[in-house]
């Protein structure tokens, strides 16, 4: 910690890191100063030059308070601390100035503008603007940009702030926007009208100011006054993004990013984002049953009696997939291990340990990843597996650390050392491990799904070890974890769980083949690969339309809620499971989610904990020497990995522009 | 900018399939054959662009695609970069090149008051549109030529229409080299041995003292004693690098070309002493590229130089702008010195301490460095011992417009606007000195009324003006100063780098307002005063001086 200097806001004395801007003192005094171009996440631009300030002895004009630290502000010539003021009639009138300026040639059209409500220049114009102008001359107009399905581009409201710029090559690490020409004439663009190539794009609407980026698919949609929010979890990988939802009615209008720091910082995904169209596709909205061949639609009387027919005095395994929440996975082993079955959530075959927490989600928070100087990436592409995990791992890239990566190579928007693709480099870099400060090892699902995972994770943490480093297991499906934490799995993995099974009960297992031969109940929230082998479908909320725990890949359970109602029929997963129990005469001891919560807690006191990270213990798997072949990630598409994705239109859509980018060798860069 | 399928954007959710660029295996042999064995350096993209450009008369979408390849730079950067300087022209996919000819018609203030609007009239209807092009630029720095024209790379001023074509018509497009002092001549007269005395045993800070005492003071324009800015360099830990600021564009000037196209020794010695005092590891020179002459001039004596053993291979750095005002600005010159546009950066840090590559960098412009030279060989007394109007040391003024004899004139720093205009010759024939530009656009312009203020540093600045690089040009009874200032202001608008929303938005509006039959007076003044006093760096808090002066002493005519 650098020694602190004292400096006094507006007639508030305040003691900051000289290092801050006079921008980030204010924020700690609790002053607010407007703001266009800069984000504390980005570099600092200073060019909307809003967040002029007074600096009291220096230059009689105002400074940009963005752009100038504390340590260059000089003392009085006593000693006395430098004094700012940021409200004085010098700083308001420059402000009025900045502020008249950004609106000559912003074309105010605010009534059509999907930013309206909830736009950063309106709000300051309203706080720092006057409520006239006297320029009447023909404004700017700039002609729009395709960036592609996800950012719809209005150029003329744009201020020249450059966020989006600097969002995309710094964060995003995609150098594809910019800003060309000069003066007047300088537009924010592509390169000659290229496509943003990135799983993250969509952040930057968020970031725009003003109008000038905006959501295309919820363009003209809605206004943000008529929308209710829910602040709640994303499940489209592991990372257990804090999303906000909004919506209108009953259906998902749109999604945003919530800051938690400790998971998504401000950032979502693409997918995260821009899925919800696969929430009004392809659901599953009643009851079927599978009668001579095909599937009927039944009432959920007629469903719950099939299936606890199908299940009474058989030998049932329950499979736990990839988007089930905890009051599910738990719901279902009570039961299926109450009828005597047997219960499996590893349903890619990843060599998950059972019981042992440090083995299946590691010793390391996210978080830690800011501080890590040495990261190594074992059978895993985090770009495509967890962007917004990928863009911290870039971060810490940009700040210094050094990141080596065993596993296919890939473009992962930061230099690796590429140590190579399959089992024999992670057996070299164990040989050759010497301790290492800082250091992280992140384990992808793609170094464990094979026979060997068992083995190749004994040595990925035998490589930790080694390293002195962190370790963390970077999961693909939402729901893995929590179904681990309540012990949803078998001995012996997926094989061992379906071996003589004469009854699947299939929780939304959308992401394999469940083998001919068994009776298949599933239960889930749309018609993808596991109803169409169904034999009793029984319709479930997806993840905005219920309240449940999810538990991210660094094992932090966090609460989703409801920010609809699931459709037609469907019912909550919990509920579902707790119906048919009754039906099989074994009913599950809890009527309400907050006494199946109470029965969670006390089997597994951590769920208890929201947002908590708990601290495993190590204990390394017993060593084993893998078999031979290179390391694959699971996820084969970034937007089509999971049923509501493939439901969605507009991943479809991404999907398809993806493959032809691939197969055209083109710029991409 | 054109979108290559412009049509029916509206409505479009996306394209069908990604638009991206295929590496073009001719593009790419075209580009490297350019480039040839010169190392894939990002501070070399503007040069390398230069290399394409000059090479096809312009920078096409493959091209571009295959430099960024070549270099390993995203597209976006290099694009960002070529559209930022004027003398490029980047040509999307579809569109059609330019004319193989440029002619580049100056249209400042010197160069207007001589007749470039009726030029360029003539020459637009003497040419072949589908052969040559004729565009209009801000000052080529030959206001004592005006009115100035650039045929291809080869100047000529004064330009006639006829001068002109008969150049198109013979195909001269290359810059004619003017004779000036070699190194064996320089040398004969005591050339270069303050440098090697120097360099044997001599004293950085007693060098900084001799400077001091001669009162050198930066002839950029800002005026910063040169011996205090060495050692302020010289405190910040190495490695440290010289950038020698050749871009001189403030409108009017033209002394540094003077100095250069005649005595480029004397220059490349003070840049060496320079180098010396700092230890610089590399020493940049930032050449406007207006000057093509001066670069052949530097280049042959550069090498030279290096022939003689008396700079290291590679030493000096000679780099070509590529039209851009704002990188005279010394940040802004960093910046392109490092391959990028040329957006100001934001101080503190001082370029002094964070430069070139984030280094500490010693910023000096031509002219003092010709002085550095002569003072370290003939002592301080040369500036320090001239005395005029209670002012010390000598100016090159810049003298143009409305006068007899237009050129550079080395009066003592206290002169006044008469003493200037009795150096060039008086006022031309027929002509009545109403007003003047005391050293650029920056400056704004004065009324004859003002004729007893020494025109040196810091004596303007109750007038709300500043004597800035000494850029004086003279106006006279028959020229409009509402006109004039319109003009200086179209150039800024034109000359802005479009960072900071004051300068960007304000240079614009402020054309418009000027063009109002009369200003409103009010709304301009607020306009000036966002711009002068939010403004990032000097361009945007200076472009308003046209206009303050010209309502303050020239209300009648706005």
């Amino acid at each position: 910690m650098t020694d602190l200097r004292k400096i006094i806001i507006d007639d508030r004395e305040v003691e900051v890191d000289p290092a801050l801007t006079i921008l980030q003192a204010a924020e700690e005094a609790g002053i607010e100063i407007p703001r266009f171009c800069y984000h504390e996440r980005l570099s600092i631009a200073g060019n909307c030059r809003m967040c002029l300030v007074e600096v009291v002895g220096g230059p009689p004009k105002p400074m940009a308070s963005c752009a100038m630290q504390v340590r260059d502000l000089r003392p009085g010539p006593n000693g006395e601390p430098p004094v700012v003021r940021t409200r004085s009639p010098m700083v308001k009138k420059a402000r009025e100035g900045v502020m008249e300026f950004l609106l000559i040639n912003h074309p105010l059209d605010c009534p059509i503008c999907d930013q309206g409500g909830e736009c950063d220049l309106q709000d300051q114009a309203v706080a720092y603007g006057v409520d006239f102008s006297r320029y009447r001359e023909p404004k700017r107009a700039v002609e729009d940009l395709d960036l592609g399905p996800l950012v719809e581009t209005h150029m003329t409201r744009c201020i020249s702030c450059t966020r989006c710029v600097r969002f995309t090559t710094e964060v995003a690490g995609v150098a594809v926007m910019g800003q060309t020409g000069r003066g007047e004439d300088a537009e924010i663009t592509t390169y000659l009208g290229e496509l943003i190539d990135s799983e993250m794009q969509g952040n930057i609407v968020d970031l725009c100011p003003v109008g000038a980026l905006t959501n295309k698919p919820y363009a003209f949609t809605a206004r943000p006054w008529e929308l209710t929010r829910t602040e709640t979890i994303d499940v489209m990988d592991a990372l257990g993004s804090n999303i906000r939802v909004d919506t209108k009615g009953r259906q998902v209008m749109r999604i945003l990013p919530r800051l938690n720091e400790e998971v998504n910082e401000e950032w979502i995904s693409d997918k995260t984002r821009y899925v919800w169209d696969g929430l009004r596709r392809q659901r599953l909205d009643r009851p079927y049953v599978r009668e001579n061949g095909k599937l009927r639609p039944a009432s959920w009387g007629e469903a719950l009696a099939a299936a606890a027919e199908a299940m009474r005095g058989r030998k049932v395994t329950g499979l736990v997939g990839d988007l089930a929440p905890v009051e599910a996975a738990f719901s279902l082993k009570t039961l299926v291990e109450g009828l005597g079955g047997k219960v499996e959530c590893r349903v890619d075959g990843a060599a998950l340990p059972a019981g042992n927490r440090s083995g299946y989600v590691g010793t390391a928070a996210i978080a830690d990843i800011d501080a890590a100087r040495d990261i190594w990436l074992v059978g895993t592409n985090p770009r495509v597996e967890a962007p917004v995990l990928n863009a911290r791992i870039r971060k810490a890239w940009l700040n210094g650390a050094t990141v080596q990566h065993i596993g296919e190579a890939a473009d992962l928007t930061y230099d690796v050392i590429h140590l190579g693709e399959d089992r024999q480099a992670l057996l070299d870099a164990v040989r050759d491990a010497v301790p290492s400060e800082g250091s992280l090892v992140i384990v992808g699902q793609g170094a464990l799904v094979e026979a060997d995972g068992d083995a190749v994770l004994s040595q990925a943490m035998k490589l930790a070890e080694e390293l002195g480093a962190g370790f963390l297991v970077l999961h693909t499906a939402a729901g893995r974890v929590g179904a681990m934490d309540v012990g949803a799995t078998t001995e012996g993995g997926i094989d061992a769980a379906l071996d003589g099974a004469e009854v699947v009960y299939a929780l939304g297992v959308d992401e394999m083949d469940i083998p001919a031969g068994p009776f298949v109940i599933y239960q889930g929230s749309h018609g993808d690969r596991g109803a169409h082998r169904a034999d009793v479908i029984l319709p479930a909320a997806a993840y905005t339309e219920e309240r449940a725990l999810f538990v991210n890949t660094e094992g932090r359970p966090q609460l989703a809620l409801r920010a609809a109602f699931p459709p037609g029929e469907a019912r909550e997963n919990w509920a579902i499971l707790r119906a048919l129990s009754a039906h099989l005469e074994a009913p599950l001891p809890w009527d309400s989610l907050g006494q199946l919560h109470e029965a969670l807690f006390e089997a597994v006191p951590h769920m208890a904990l929201v947002d908590a990270v708990p601290v495993n213990d190590w204990q390394r798997e017993p060593l084993k020497k893998p078999g031979k072949g290179v390391f694959r990630s699971t996820v084969g598409n970034f937007w089509l990995s999971n049923p509501i994705a493939r439901a969605s239109a507009l991943m479809g859509q991404m999907a398809a522009l993806q493959e032809a980018r691939q197969k055209k060798p083109v710029a991409a860069e | 900018m054109a979108l290559d399928d412009a049509k029916g954007t509206k409505g479009r959710r996306g394209r069908p399939f990604p638009k991206g660029r295929p590496l073009d295996d001719m593009a790419l042999a075209d580009v490297r054959r350019l480039l040839g064995d010169r190392p894939r350096r990002r501070d070399l993209l503007i040069e390398f662009l230069h290399l394409v450009q000059d090479a096809f008369g312009h920078l096409s979408a493959r091209h571009l695609r295959a430099l960024a390849h070549e270099m390993g730079l995203s597209q976006a950067e290099v694009y960002e970069v070529a559209t930022f300087y004027a003398h490029f022209d980047v040509v999307p996919e579809g569109a059609a090149p330019p004319p193989a000819l440029t002619i580049r018609v100056c249209d400042s203030l010197s160069c207007a008051l001589a007749g470039a609007e009726a030029l360029h009239a003539a020459l637009e209807r003497g040419v072949d549109p589908a052969e040559v092009r004729v565009v209009r630029v801000p000052c080529m720095g030959r206001c004592d030529g005006a009115p100035a024209v650039e045929v291809g790379h080869n100047p000529i001023a004064p330009a006639t229409p006829e001068k002109v074509l008969s150049a198109v018509a013979a195909g001269e497009v290359h810059p004619v080299v003017p004779d000036h002092e070699g190194l064996e001549a320089y040398k004969a007269r005591g050339g270069y041995e303050t440098l090697a005395r120097l360099r044997t045993g001599g004293d950085p800070a007693e060098v900084e003292a001799t400077l001091i005492r001669s009162g050198l003071r930066g002839l950029g324009g800002a005026g910063f004693p040169t011996g205090r800015k060495w050692s302020f360099v010289r405190a910040y830990p190495g490695p440290r690098y010289l950038a020698v600021n050749a871009d001189e564009g403030e409108p009017g000037t033209f002394k540094d070309r003077h100095y250069l196209e005649r005595w480029p020794h004397l220059f490349l010695e003070g840049a060496l002493i320079a180098s010396w005092a700092v230890e610089a590891e590399t020493t940049f020179i930032y050449l406007r590229d207006e000057y093509p002459e001066i670069r052949e001039i530097l280049l042959h004596e550069i090498a030279a130089l290096e022939a003689a053993g008396i700079v290291p291979r590679g030493h000096i750095d000679l780099r070509r702008g590529a039209g851009a005002y704002i990188c005279g600005e010394e940040s802004a010159m960093i910046e392109s010195i490092e391959g990028k546009r040329g957006l100001p950066r934001h101080r503190p840090p001082y370029v002094a301490e964070v430069g070139v590559f984030g280094r500490p960098t010693l910023v000096n412009n031509v002219e003092t460095l010709c002085w550095v030279t002569r003072v370290l060989r003939e002592g301080p007394e040369i500036l320090s011992g001239v005395e005029k109007n209670g002012r010390k040391g000598l100016r090159s003024y810049s003298v143009s417009g409305r006068v007899r004899r237009p050129g550079v004139y080395v009066l003592p720093a206290g002169s006044t606007i008469r003493d200037v205009i009795d150096a060039a010759g008086g006022m031309a024939e027929g002509h009545v000195f109403k007003a003047y530009q005391p050293g650029g656009p920056s400056s704004g312009l004065l009324p004859a009324s003002l004729d007893d203020v020494p025109l040196d540093f810091d004596t303007l600045q109750p007038h709300g003006s500043f004597i800035g690089s000494a850029a004086v040009v003279v106006l006279s009874d028959k020229d409009s100063v509402r006109e004039a200032a319109l003009g200086m202001l179209r150039f800024f608008e034109d000359e802005s780098c479009g960072q900071c929303t004051p300068c960007r938005v304000g240079c614009e509006k402020a054309v418009k307002l000027m063009q109002a039959e009369r200003w409103d007076r009010s709304a301009l003044e607020d306009l000036c005063e966002v711009m002068a006093d939010a403004s990032i760096c000097g361009l945007g808090q200076a472009a308003p001086n046209p206009i303050r002066l010209t309502m303050k002493h020239f209300g009648d005519e706005v």
